[in-house]
């Protein structure tokens, strides 16, 4: 299995490993979806086929193609591929872990203040510059987004405290 | 005749002030959403959807097909300046567009590769214009059996035309419909796959998937691959426009035979991505500087980008007259008609005859005004790609939040979008094609339901999608199309064996 975007060297979790991974997971999903089609009847009542019907037969079809998928992977010799290195996999960490901590703020702070830390943080952590750069744009994205959401299309988004305490 | 009448009231729907400014909006916004990383043009049409819920229908889609036209004209600003495409279907534009940027005529590649856009979607428009209305009335007849069958030859061209391996699109497909079928189950009324969670009442909405596998998943990969944009600069002026036109003609036939390329890719699901680089690999074939292709060549420019736009263009052929979007982009065009409250497919014609035809206007106007608009604004849109990643990025995730937010108003939908971002990434990188999972996370209902309703009506007979000419050569063609790459081995190995050459394993 040729894959061009990881020929960029350094150690890391072999491609055939996540390829694995990906392919049981979707399975296991599919094995979800046959326990909760069963529950409501895969067969035919008197109106015709079943809720479960349609997506009991679409799980088959996903076990199915996952176990095509899976003997190809291991029939396949590991080539020693790597799915990333694992600096790679540390930027894509720099951005999943904020952006998890960003969406499960967002309930309870409003998604302003949490997009203004957001903005500010990455730019101040990850891109390395000023306090006073980071804050900046950190502030004027968000009351930009506030003013045309609230003022313009009138689309209430969450909001948190703060605004509470300035009366929105 | 009636058709050129409609035509004309709906351009006259188009010029109305307001529906010009929301057009040079939707531009504006395509071109940005298509220069930048991360954002495309099925999920900035996505983020903006919710935007246009209090909009006439008419007013919205003029607005979001033309974010799509912008993102199409955008992809190929990145491609020349940058040698980054904005797009994936840009990718074939970089091979001779950056050449040309490096030998100092990017003025010319930008001309040229605008003009071909504009070509490629006017001829592809045209063909809408003659033809949709046609499959529509023919389409009028189909019964549920026949409407299942061109879902079904849609979904199988999928696997015989995806260059990633047929059963990883089996995989990601069903899980689509698997995805689409939690919630309440239409015909019955009946709750099923939500295993108790209130959260999952009303399914896995598609906007939601796009913008998380799209969306966030493409930030991650750009953030993995640790992008640095360093472009040439972009200096377009009148004279260099006119004097790149005065050459373009004498490229008649290369326009011609990439037009048809990109109308007959994008009527089937396969879309412009492929599209643009058989246009490519032809041309270079066919051209008598064919040598000089990847060093620079206008006709290198022209080709892609000409079958890119009809591709993108003539995806909308089936969305409007079927039902059946061709492209992500369009499927995401036809969640919001459903969400608009109307009903996609052949009856739109007769129904909404105000809002097929000023979307028809509107794909002419707005490929005019998108020309003009890219052509004046080049170095404003390339200023936005020297914004360094790390501003960019957030600002991206926040719209991309918000626009996940505004779908049902649930924050909910936020964290699954995450999810959808990490699951997207994950998928890409191990080849699992992600446009057959959104068309099916949003046509799985109609499908199931035209399945279920032809299953009542023979008493669970699968023969019921054999009864008729018309439903059986469907069904065949979807077939041919599902074991097609089994057929072309098979067909090779045929060939291989009657010239008595071993074919290595």
């Amino acid at each position: 299995m040729s894959n061009d975007i990881n020929e960029t060297g350094g150690a890391g979790p072999s491609h055939r490993g996540v390829e694995i991974g990906v392919a049981v997971a979707i399975a296991g999903l599919a094995v979800i979806g046959i326990i909760g089609a069963t529950r409501v009847g895969t067969g035919w009542s008197a109106e015709g086929p079943r809720a479960g019907f349609f997506p009991f037969y679409i799980c088959v079809a996903i076990l199915i193609s996952c176990a095509v998928n899976l003997t190809q992977v291991l029939r396949t010799e590991s080539d020693g591929a790597v799915f990333a290195s694992w600096s790679q996999i540390n930027k894509v960490l720099q951005v999943v872990i904020p952006t998890a901590v960003y969406v499960s703020i967002i309930p309870y702070s409003g998604i302003y203040v949490a997009s203004a830390l957001l903005i500010a943080g990455f730019m101040k952590i990850l891109g390395r510059y000023g306090w006073s750069a980071s804050i900046g744009v950190g502030l004027l994205v968000p009351l930009f987004t506030f003013v045309a959401f609230e003022k313009w299309f009138l689309v209430p988004l969450p909001k948190g405290p703060l605004e509470n305490l300035l009366g929105y | 005749m009636e058709d050129i009448g409609n035509l004309f009231h709906g351009f006259a729907v188009v010029v109305q002030p307001y529906n010009l400014v929301l057009m040079v909006v939707g531009i504006v916004l395509g071109v940005i959403v298509g220069v930048l990383p991360g954002l495309g043009g099925a999920n900035g049409v996505a983020i903006l959807l919710p935007l246009t819920f209090s909009m006439s229908p008419t007013s919205a889609i003029i607005m979001l097909s033309c974010i799509y036209w912008g993102a199409l004209f955008g992809g190929a600003i990145t491609s020349i300046l940058f040698n980054i495409p904005g797009e994936p279907w840009s990718v074939a534009t970089t091979f001779d567009g950056y050449p040309m940027a490096q030998q100092g005529k990017a003025g010319e590649a930008l001309t040229a590769a605008f003009t071909s856009s504009f070509v490629g979607a006017l001829f592809a428009v045209i063909m809408i214009t003659l033809v949709a209305p046609l499959v529509a009335s023919f389409a009028l007849r189909f019964g549920p059996p026949e409407i299942f069958s061109v879902y079904f030859l849609a979904f199988c061209s999928f696997v015989g035309l995806s260059k990633e391996p047929p059963f990883k699109t089996v995989a990601s497909m069903m899980l689509g419909f698997a995805l689409g079928a939690v919630g309440l189950d239409q015909m019955t009324g009946q709750l099923r796959l939500t295993f108790g969670f209130e959260t999952l009442l009303t399914g896995f909405d598609f906007l939601i998937a796009v913008i998380g596998l799209f969306g966030i998943g493409e930030i991650l990969l750009t953030m993995e691959e640790g992008l640095s944009f360093r472009g040439k600069a972009a200096k377009i002026n009148l004279k260099v426009v006119i004097q790149t036109w005065k050459e373009l003609p004498r490229y008649w036939m290369l326009y011609l035979r990439s037009c048809v390329i990109g109308c007959w890719m994008g009527i089937s699901p396969a879309g412009a991505t492929p599209a643009s680089f058989m246009s490519y690999g032809i041309a270079k074939r066919i051209s008598k500087r064919g040598f000089n292709f990847g060093k620079g060549e206008i006709e290198g420019v022209i080709a892609p980008e000409t079958a890119a736009h009809a591709a993108g263009t003539a995806a909308l052929l089936p969305m409007i007259s079927l039902g059946v979007p061709g492209s992500p982009t369009a499927a995401v065009l036809l969640g919001g008609l459903l969400i608009w409250g109307l009903q996609p497919g052949p009856l739109l014609f007769t129904e909404q005859k105000d809002f097929v035809w000023g979307l028809i206007a509107s794909m002419y106007m707005g490929n005019i005004v998108g020309l003009i608009v890219v052509l004046t604004c080049v170095p404003l849109f390339a200023a936005i790609l020297r914004i360094p990643f790390s501003v960019i990025a957030p600002i991206i995730l926040v719209l991309c939040a918000i626009g996940a937010y505004t779908v049902h108003n649930n924050t909910f939908d936020v964290v699954m979008m995450l999810v959808f971002g990490v699951v997207g990434y994950f998928m890409k990188k191990t080849n699992y094609p992600l446009a057959p999972m959104v068309l099916a996370i949003v046509l799985g209902d109609k499908a199931e339901e035209s399945f279920r309703q032809s299953l009542l009506a023979s008493q669970g007979g699968l023969s019921v999608f054999f009864s008729n000419a018309l439903v059986s050569t469907i069904m065949t063609l979807g077939l041919i199309a599902l074991f097609w790459p089994m057929i072309q081995s098979g067909l090779g190995r045929l060939r291989a064996g009657k010239k008595g050459v071993r074919v290595a394993e």
